[in-house]
C-alpha cells in the first residue's frame, strides 16, 4: 500500500516536459522564422514581399498579445475588454520616441546650412513645429518630456501599461466586480482613453495618430526590406520568451490557483488565498506582455491612432482566443495567427468577390459577417475551439462535468489509463 | 477552559428579516461540537458570519488567545487565521487532480510571489499522500476530481480541509449523500481531527450527530434554544416543539 502511495506522487520534470506543447511551439516557431528569412527580401531570396513580411511580423505581436488575453481570461476567468489599449500604449510609448528621434534629426540636417549653429532651443522648437504643426501648436505637451530618450520610452513601454492595469485592476477587483460589469468597466477604459486620445490637445497628435514609424531613427540608410525582418525576428523572439513566461507561470502551483479562481473564486478565498492579488497580479502582468507586444507592432504598421485603441480592437482579441481556444496557449496562437492573417486577406481586397447574380459578395464588407457567423459556430459547435482540434489527435480528455463518472469504484478506468 | 472562538450577541437580518439573533457561542481549542436545528435556523449563516462571507449588524466575534476581532478581516485572512470550512455542497476544483486540490489546500504560503516561485517539496508530497490515504483517495491522486463520486468529493473536500491544517474546522453537513459505511469512515475523520483541534459540524441527521458523542448546540431562529448534550436537549420541551411542531 505505501510503495502504491509513493508511486503516485507527481514529480516535478523540467517544463519542457511537463509541456511538450511548449517545446512544439518552440521549433515551429523557430521552423517558421527560418523559412520566411529565407524567402524573405532582406537576405533570403525574395520570394515573399517587404509588406507581407511586416504582416507576418505584425501577426507574431497579435499572438503574443493572445497569449495575454488567454492567460486573463482562458486561465484567470477574468473577461477583459479592455487589453488592446495596453497594446495602444506599448505603441504610442515607442511611437513617441521614434517621431522624436527623426523627427530631430531631419531638423539638424535642415539647420546645418544655416550660418550659425543652432541653440538646442531652436532645434526643440523645430521638432515641436513639425510633429505639432498639423494639430496647430509648436509646444511641445508635458508628456512629451521623456520622448528624447529611448530608455526612458523603453520603460514607458512597460511602465505606463502595467502602472494603468494596477489602478484600474485594484480599483475594479477590490471592489469584487465580476463578470460582465467588468468586462463592460474595461470596455469603458479603453473607449474612454481613446476619445482623449481623438482630442488635438492630448498632446498625442489627435486623430492624426503618429505617422513614420518605420523609420528608424539612425537607420536611414538601411533598407525597409532588412528593417523588416529585424523587426520580424525581434517579434518571433518576444512571441517565443512570451509562450515560455507564461507556460511558467500557468503551470505548476500558480497555475492551479488561477484556474481554481476561474472555477470557483469564493471557494479560493475560503483556502486563504486573496483572489484579488491573484487577478491584479495577472491583469497587471499581461497588460506589461500587451505593451510590449504593442511597441513591436506599431514600427511595423508604420502608424498609430486612437482608433487603434477602439473597443471593438479588444473585443477582436477575445473572438481570437475564443476561436483558437481559450484554456490552451497554443490556442490563442492559433486563433490570433489564423484569423488575423484571414481579416487581412479578405479585407485587402484579394479575396475574389462572389456574384451570385443579382449581388456581388465583395468580402471587404462580407467579412466581419463571416467572422462573426464563424465566432457563433465556434461557439455551438467547438466549445474548445480550433485549439480543441488537437485534443482529437492526443486524446486529451476533460472529465464531463455534467455526464457520468469515470466510475466512481476502485479500479475503474482512471484519467491517467484513459490518456493512453 | 480556555476559548479559540467567542461569538457573542450578533445579530443580522436580510431585508428586514432576522436570520441571526443576538447569538451568542464559544468553542475550545479541542473540542468537537454539533449544530443542529430546523431549516432556516441560521446555522449556514452562522457560518458565513464567522468565515468573512457576512458581515453582521451587531456584535463581536474574537479569536485565539489574543483574542482578534474577525470583523474586519477579509476571508482570505481568516481562513489563513486558521479557520477552515467545509460547504455543504461539494466544492472541490472538477478541472484538476485530486492531488492538485490536495497541493492547493496544503498549509503553506499563499501570496502570488510566494505561490509562483513554489515547488513542493519531499515533505509536502508526502504531506499529500498521507492525507490521500486519510481520505480513502489514495489510488485516484492523479485522477480529476470532477470524475469522483459525490461521497468521494466530500470526502476530498474533508481532506482539503485537513491539509490547511486549521485550529477551528466549519463543516457543514458532511455526510450528506453517502452511504452507511462511508458516513461511519466520516465520523472517525472528525473525531480524530477533534483531539488536536475545534471542529464545529452542522447536521441535520440526528444518528450521525450521536456517533460524534459529542455537545450539542440546537438553533432555532437565529438564536441558541438549548445546549448541552444530546439525550439533555432533545429532553429539552422547548427543542421537541420546534423539531416536532405544536
Amino acid at each position: 500500500m505505501v510503495e502504491m502511495t509513493s508511486t503516485a506522487l507527481p514529480r516535478r520534470k523540467p517544463l519542457v516536459l511537463r509541456y511538450p506543447s511548449v517545446a512544439i511551439f518552440l521549433i515551429i516557431l523557430s521552423l517558421f522564422t527560418a523559412v520566411v528569412t529565407i524567402l524573405g527580401e532582406g537576405f533570403g531570396i525574395g520570394v515573399i514581399s517587404t509588406s507581407f513580411i511586416k504582416t507576418l511580423g505584425k501577426t507574431l505581436c497579435l499572438c503574443l498579445a493572445a497569449l495575454a488575453m488567454d492567460l486573463v481570461w482562458g486561465y484567470t476567468g477574468i473577461l477583459s475588454l479592455g487589453h488592446m489599449a495596453f497594446f495602444g500604449i506599448g505603441g504610442y510609448a515607442i511611437g513617441m520616441w521614434l517621431m522624436y528621434a527623426r523627427t530631430e534629426i531631419i531638423v539638424r540636417d535642415s539647420l546645418a546650412a544655416a550660418a550659425l549653429p543652432p541653440t538646442p532651443q531652436e532645434i526643440s522648437d523645430g521638432i515641436a513645429t513639425q510633429i505639432f504643426g498639423v494639430v496647430g501648436t509648436s509646444e511641445f505637451p508635458p508628456i512629451w518630456s521623456l520622448a528624447h530618450s529611448f530608455p526612458l520610452q523603453l520603460a514607458a513601454v512597460v511602465l505606463v501599461p502595467g502602472l494603468l492595469a494596477f489602478v484600474f485592476g485594484w480599483l475594479a477587483f477590490r471592489s469584487r466586480v465580476t463578470g460582465v460589469y467588468l468586462s463592460i468597466l474595461t470596455q469603458a477604459m479603453t473607449l474612454a482613453l481613446s476619445l482623449y486620445l481623438f482630442q488635438n490637445d492630448s498632446g498625442l497628435r489627435g486623430n492624426n495618430g503618429l505617422s513614420g514609424l518605420q523609420n528608424l531613427p539612425g537607420l536611414e540608410d538601411v533598407p525597409q526590406s532588412t528593417v523588416s525582418i529585424l523587426f520580424f525576428w525581434a517579434s518571433a523572439l518576444a512571441l517565443g520568451l512570451g509562450y515560455v513566461l507564461c507556460a511558467w507561470v500557468v503551470s505548476g502551483k500558480f497555475g492551479s490557483v488561477i484556474r481554481a479562481i476561474r472555477d470557483d473564486e469564493s471557494r479560493v478565498r475560503f483556502l486563504g488565498y486573496s483572489v484579488e492579488a491573484y487577478k491584479l497580479f495577472i491583469f497587471t502582468f499581461t497588460a506589461v506582455i500587451c505593451g510590449i507586444a504593442g511597441a513591436l507592432y506599431y514600427p511595423q504598421a508604420g502608424i498609430i491612432n486612437p482608433a487603434e485603441i477602439a473597443p471593438i480592437a479588444s473585443i477582436y482579441l477575445a473572438v481570437w482566443v475564443a476561436i483558437g481556444g481559450r484554456g490552451r496557449l497554443y490556442g490563442a496562437v492559433i486563433g490570433a495567427a489564423f484569423v488575423s492573417l484571414l481579416s487581412t486577406w479578405f479585407t485587402g481586397g484579394q479575396a475574389p468577390d462572389i456574384s451570385v447574380g443579382f449581388y456581388t459578395i465583395q468580402w471587404v464588407d462580407w467579412w466581419t459577417i463571416l467572422l462573426g457567423l464563424s465566432f457563433v459556430a465556434v461557439t455551438l459547435f467547438a466549445p474548445r475551439g480550433v485549439g480543441g482540434l488537437i485534443d482529437r489527435f492526443t486524446e486529451r480528455r476533460a472529465p464531463d462535468r455534467h455526464g457520468a463518472d469515470l466510475g466512481p469504484d476502485l479500479g475503474s478506468l482512471q484519467e491517467r489509463e484513459a490518456d493512453k | 477552559m480556555s476559548t479559540l472562538l467567542e461569538v457573542s450577541g450578533v445579530s443580522v437580518s436580510f431585508d428586514g428579516f432576522k436570520a441571526i439573533n443576538n447569538l451568542t457561542f464559544q468553542i475550545g481549542p479541542a473540542e468537537m461540537r454539533a449544530v443542529i436545528g430546523p431549516n432556516g435556523a441560521g446555522k449556514t449563516t452562522f457560518m458565513d458570519i464567522i468565515t468573512g462571507k457576512t458581515k453582521p449588524d451587531d456584535g463581536h466575534v474574537l479569536w485565539g488567545d489574543k483574542s482578534v476581532s474577525l470583523l474586519s478581516m477579509t476571508e482570505s485572512q481568516i481562513a489563513q487565521a486558521g479557520i477552515g470550512r467545509k460547504f455543504q455542497r461539494p466544492t472541490v476544483f472538477e478541472d484538476q487532480s485530486v492531488g492538485e486540490n490536495l497541493m492547493l489546500a496544503l498549509k503553506n504560503k499563499r501570496s502570488p510571489f510566494a505561490v509562483l516561485r513554489f515547488k513542493p517539496s519531499q515533505s509536502d508530497h508526502e504531506k499529500v499522500a498521507q492525507l490521500a490515504k486519510e481520505i480513502g483517495l489514495e489510488q485516484a491522486l492523479d485522477r480529476k476530481s470532477g470524475e469522483l463520486s459525490h461521497g468521494q468529493k466530500q470526502w476530498l473536500e474533508i481532506g482539503m480541509l485537513l491539509a490547511q491544517d486549521p485550529q477551528l474546522l466549519l463543516v457543514d453537513e458532511p455526510a450528506a449523500g453517502m452511504t452507511p459505511a462511508e458516513r461511519e469512515h466520516t465520523t472517525d475523520i472528525l473525531v480524530e481531527a477533534a483531539k488536536t483541534r475545534a471542529v464545529v459540524v452542522i447536521e441535520h441527521d440526528m444518528e450521525f450527530v450521536r456517533r460524534l458523542n459529542c455537545k450539542v448546540t440546537v438553533l432555532h431562529e437565529g438564536s441558541v434554544l438549548a445546549e448541552g448534550s444530546l439525550d439533555h436537549v432533545t429532553q429539552d420541551e422547548k427543542v421537541i416543539e420546534v423539531y416536532l411542531g405544536r
